[in-house]
């Protein structure tokens, strides 16, 4: 076992060189399908394996883990030192000196501070489980996709940039291997390295096309994820320092045993900061909405299968020592308030990217509001979200890259009768969408427990915030959603032409869409041999979180939402009828996209959707949104703050 | 609750809704009328005109609309026997908004002007209604401990109103809403002639109206149903209580409707998002202090 996670770590570090020095387009393409192959393969198996083995959690130590220890602390420098000459290079000074800041802190506590006991290095257990077969399988698929996207990105459309996609390509594995060196990693020092490397090469991938704009966001993306990573260079000084551990689960031990001391519940609030800022929650919201200038494939990476996931991954795992608790209070209100606020600009904007990059936002913000409730219930909640969000998001993506790659526009409006002129591409996005809001999707098993959970949670205030924020965000997810899928059906003005995706993002997307289907068919299966033992090792209690009933009526709603629309569709398909052209108040000029104007020549006519931007607009919603989260995450941390001393 | 008992219910749902909610249409075109100082038409008016639609060609400017109609009907029928045979009201919800979706798909296929505008209204309307939907669940909860529909009954000595009176105002509230009647008749009517153009159903026509009509009526007994819920408990008399309860908001919709003049949507949203977050919120917050302190 030692071997295959010291290998699911080290070897997509070491792939990264080979697409970084080849540059022959076809011998590169081949190495990366390989890399992306192996590294599915590999994750696999190692999940299976342990699986077999009975689940047990397992601790354990790299080999040469002295030498692993230095190479660590190296890379720590040596991205300090990356950050600090881009920085300069680009008069971005803030970035440097929040990157000395904490590296230096935690090198110099790691060289001199004071004595703390050994702790294994790695740690392998349910959670890690259910992260390193996202990060592997859903990651590898986007790896697969990239190739063809970024093809196409600089041979038919982008051909004034500078071709860099054996960097962009490396990048993607370095993403990997922090991604699994994060998720393994129990001792808090190996995972502020991983953490550092995710942050690092995130601002590298968003920078990607060296154009202002994209130089703007990836510093912003940089500055927000080292705030984040001074959050935990805070927690590890406050282990050195009075805790006398870096163990994250000691951490967390010594939350829950003394939940009074606010000494013990200061690194908790750390780690949640920092996970706060890393999945993109508000006041930090602005960085993810950044990396949009990135190219398709690394915001899928970004979006789902990583980056804002190693975020909630943290928060699942202290979330424990969140239950009703300062810390819970601050993580669950940020959360329950991103869910709302996400979602209401999400209906404000009308291209496709941005608003999958808002729904993100919100749906991260609702998985956030479970691990802040610390109940069993909403972990449960909690990790199913994760898995559905992490294979719906990657897929939405890659379908709305490929669009804009074949239609020219990534605009909803532009996207009218989608599924006349390329079914295929529009069936993906349908899928899609349905997985992301309908019932009975992942998302509906989801909100039902955890809006029982929050009822249920101690605080009063919190728990009639937290179920309004759900009920209201939950109306305006599905507006956001709805509009958008009923753009899809329909009849198209435009002409019938060419698909230029790439047969490569159609096996990506495709395996997507069946890996969604079997999610949500097996999500019995799911919940009982995954997601109970996963809460029971955190609560050591055994919970049925959904009744049985319940879940009869899912499988009958889920059977329903397939089979009705089928036969009714196998019926009606025969059905003789006139056809006729729309109502246009008798004006019509022969067809349904033509109408008689009041000169009398025929004019098109344009039918948009509702966005409500003098309502919920971005300009009037963004800022206060900011201000108020801010003033939730202040709050809070000064009581935490403010106790521990 | 026995199996037997649930089926027996959610059959009669199935057979005798839209035969109650027809009739109560009826009457209510008559009152309407008897205040307006018309005659009206004929109690069973609805029923003819079901038939009569029925029977009409079949006209379509896509024909994919048929479909995703008739599985509008079916998910809205599946939703009341979830609700009617007892089970969980939270995914009662969520199903008559799923249901929903097929509505809104069918009419904006069309690439009609006319239905296009009167869909996005219709979002518009269900985004308002939501949160006090879910609420009412929330509230279930709080008050009887479970979200099982037989359980609250089977539960509670006393009806629910007691506790939630502020719940049943907004549900009250969004019920106009729910009904599109007037001030919120939005997104069936903004044409002159409106009994042809209806906004959402604009380009439906024959049969697919019928069903449309169909799938509302058994919307609306769900929708009595939780009216009735909040004054039933395990005293069966208090079915008759529950009864007179949604027949006094069936006539309070009537003269509502009957008074008023319509709104715009921004109005709707902020009046519906307003009265939820004051009646049910602080209702809810009080039901949680008290569930806190004992």
């Amino acid at each position: 076992m030692e071997l295959l996670v010291t290998t699911l770590i080290c070897l997509p570090f070491l792939w990264a060189i080979l697409p970084a020095l080849i540059h022959n387009s076809k011998c590169r393409a081949f190495f990366v399908y390989l890399g992306c192959g192996v590294v599915m393969v590999l994750s696999v198996i190692t999940a299976v394996q342990w699986y077999l083995q009975g689940g047990k959690t397992l601790e354990l130590n790299l080999p040469y883990q002295e030498l692993f220890n230095h190479l660590f602390l190296a890379g720590d420098l040596f991205l300090m030192c990356l950050i600090t000459y881009l920085a300069f290079k680009y008069k971005k000074y803030y970035a440097a000196v929040l990157a000395i800041a904490q590296t230096v802190l935690v090198a110099c506590l790691e060289q001199w501070g004071p004595e703390v006991a050994e702790t294994v290095a790695l740690r392998f257990d349910w959670l890690t489980f259910v992260m390193i077969l996202i990060i592997g399988v859903v990651g590898s698929l986007i790896g697969i996709y990239a190739v063809g996207y970024m093809h196409g990105y600089h041979i038919h459309h982008h051909k004034e940039l500078t071709d860099r996609r054996s960097f962009f390509l490396a990048m993607i594995f370095v993403f990997y291997g922090a991604m699994f060196g994060l998720v393994f990693s129990q001792s808090l020092i190996i995972m502020y390295f991983f953490w550092e490397v995710t942050s690092v090469t995130s601002f590298l991938l968003i920078g990607y096309t060296r154009t202002e704009e994209a130089i703007a966001n990836s510093f912003k993306a940089l500055w927000m994820n080292l705030l984040g990573g001074c959050g935990i260079a805070a927690a590890i000084t406050v282990g050195y320092l009075a805790l006398h551990t870096v163990n994250l689960y000691e951490f967390i031990n010594i939350a829950i045993g003394s939940p009074s001391e606010m000494i013990c519940l200061l690194p908790i609030a750390c780690l949640a900061f920092a996970a706060i800022t890393k999945s993109a929650q508000f006041p930090f919201s602005g960085w993810l909405l950044g990396a949009m200038v990135a190219p398709t494939p690394s915001s899928a990476l970004l979006h789902s299968a990583t980056m804002v996931k190693a975020g909630v991954y943290l928060l699942i795992r202290i979330s424990t020592a969140m239950a009703d608790n300062f810390v819970g209070n601050m993580v669950a209100l940020i959360g329950g308030f991103t869910f709302l606020a996400a979602s209401c600009l999400a209906i404000t904007v009308s291209d496709g990217k941005k608003v999958l990059a808002y729904s993100t936002i919100s749906n991260l913000g609702l998985i956030v509001a479970c691990t802040g409730c610390g109940y069993e219930e909403t972990i449960w909640a909690a990790v199913f979200l994760v898995i559905f969000h992490a294979v719906s998001k990657s897929m939405l993506f890659q379908c709305v890259g490929a669009i804009e790659n074949t239609t020219g526009s990534r605009d909803i409006e532009d996207m009218q009768g989608l599924m006349s002129i390329f079914p295929k591409l529009a069936f993906i996005l349908m899928v899609g969408i349905a997985g992301m809001f309908l019932a009975p999707f992942g998302m509906l098993i989801s909100k039902w427990a955890a809006l029982k959970a929050f009822i249920d949670t101690n605080s009063v205030y919190v728990s009639t915030l937290m179920v309004l924020f759900i009920c209201f965000g939950s109306a305006t997810t599905m507006f956001y959603w709805t509009k958008w899928m009923s753009k899809i059906l329909g009849i198209s003005p435009r002409e019938k032409s060419r698909d230029l995706t790439k047969k490569n993002e159609y096996i990506s997307m495709f395996v997507h869409a069946i890996f969604l289907v079997t999610l949500i068919l097996g999500f019995p299966w799911l919940s009982k041999h995954v997601l109970k033992p996963l809460t029971h090792d955190m609560y050591g209690t055994f919970k049925q979180v959904i009744s049985y009933q319940n879940i009869i009526i899912m499988i009958v709603l889920l059977v329903g939402i397939f089979v009705i629309p089928c036969i009714n569709y196998l019926f009606t398909r025969n059905t003789k009828a006139k056809e006729v052209i729309t109502y246009m108040g008798g004006a019509n000029a022969g067809d349904n996209f033509n109408f008689i104007s009041s000169t009398g020549d025929p004019k098109e006519m344009h039918i948009a959707n509702f966005y409500m931007e003098d309502f919920l607009g971005e300009k009037k919603l963004f800022t206060p949104a900011i201000v108020i989260s801010s003033f939730i995450i202040i709050v809070y941390l000064i009581i935490v703050i403010g106790g521990s001393f | 609750m026995a199996v037997s008992t649930r089926m027996i219910i959610a059959g009669c749902y199935i057979l005798l809704a839209p035969i109650i909610i027809g009739l109560l249409d009826g009457f209510d075109r008559k009152i309407s009328a008897r205040m307006q100082g018309r005659k009206g038409p004929s109690v069973l008016q609805p029923f003819y005109d079901l038939k009569k639609l029925f029977e009409k060609e079949f006209l379509t400017a896509n024909k994919t609309q048929l479909f995703m109609i008739r599985s509008y009907l079916a998910l809205m029928i599946l939703s009341g026997i979830i609700f009617f045979a007892g089970f969980d009201i939270l995914l009662v919800v969520f199903a008559i908004s799923t249901a929903a979706m097929f509505l809104i798909l069918a009419s904006t296929a069309t690439h009609s002007p006319f239905s296009s505008q009167g869909t996005h209204r219709e979002l518009v309307q269900m985004m308002s209604c939501e949160p006090m939907e879910l609420l009412v669940a929330v509230g279930f909860y709080l008050a009887a401990g479970t979200f099982n529909v037989s359980d609250i009954i089977a539960k509670s000595s006393v009806a629910n109103i007691i506790y939630l009176p502020g719940f049943f105002v907004g549900f009250v509230f969004i019920l106009t809403i729910k009904f599109r009647k007037s001030p919120f008749d939005i997104s069936t009517s903004h044409h002159a002639h409106q009994e042809v153009v209806k906004g959402v159903t604009a380009e439906m026509v024959g049969k697919e109206y019928a069903m449309v009509t169909l799938a509302e009526w058994y919307e609306s007994a769900i929708l009595y149903g939780i009216i009735g819920l909040f004054f039933l408990n395990n005293n069966p008399l208090s079915l008759i209580g529950a009864i007179v309860a949604a027949l006094v908001v069936w006539f309070l919709e009537i003269v509502i409707d009957n008074t008023s003049a319509r709104v715009k949507w921004q109005l709707m949203l902020k009046l519906a998002w307003g009265v939820t977050i004051i009646a049910a919120g602080m209702n809810l917050f009080l039901l949680e202090i008290i569930r806190a302190n004992s």
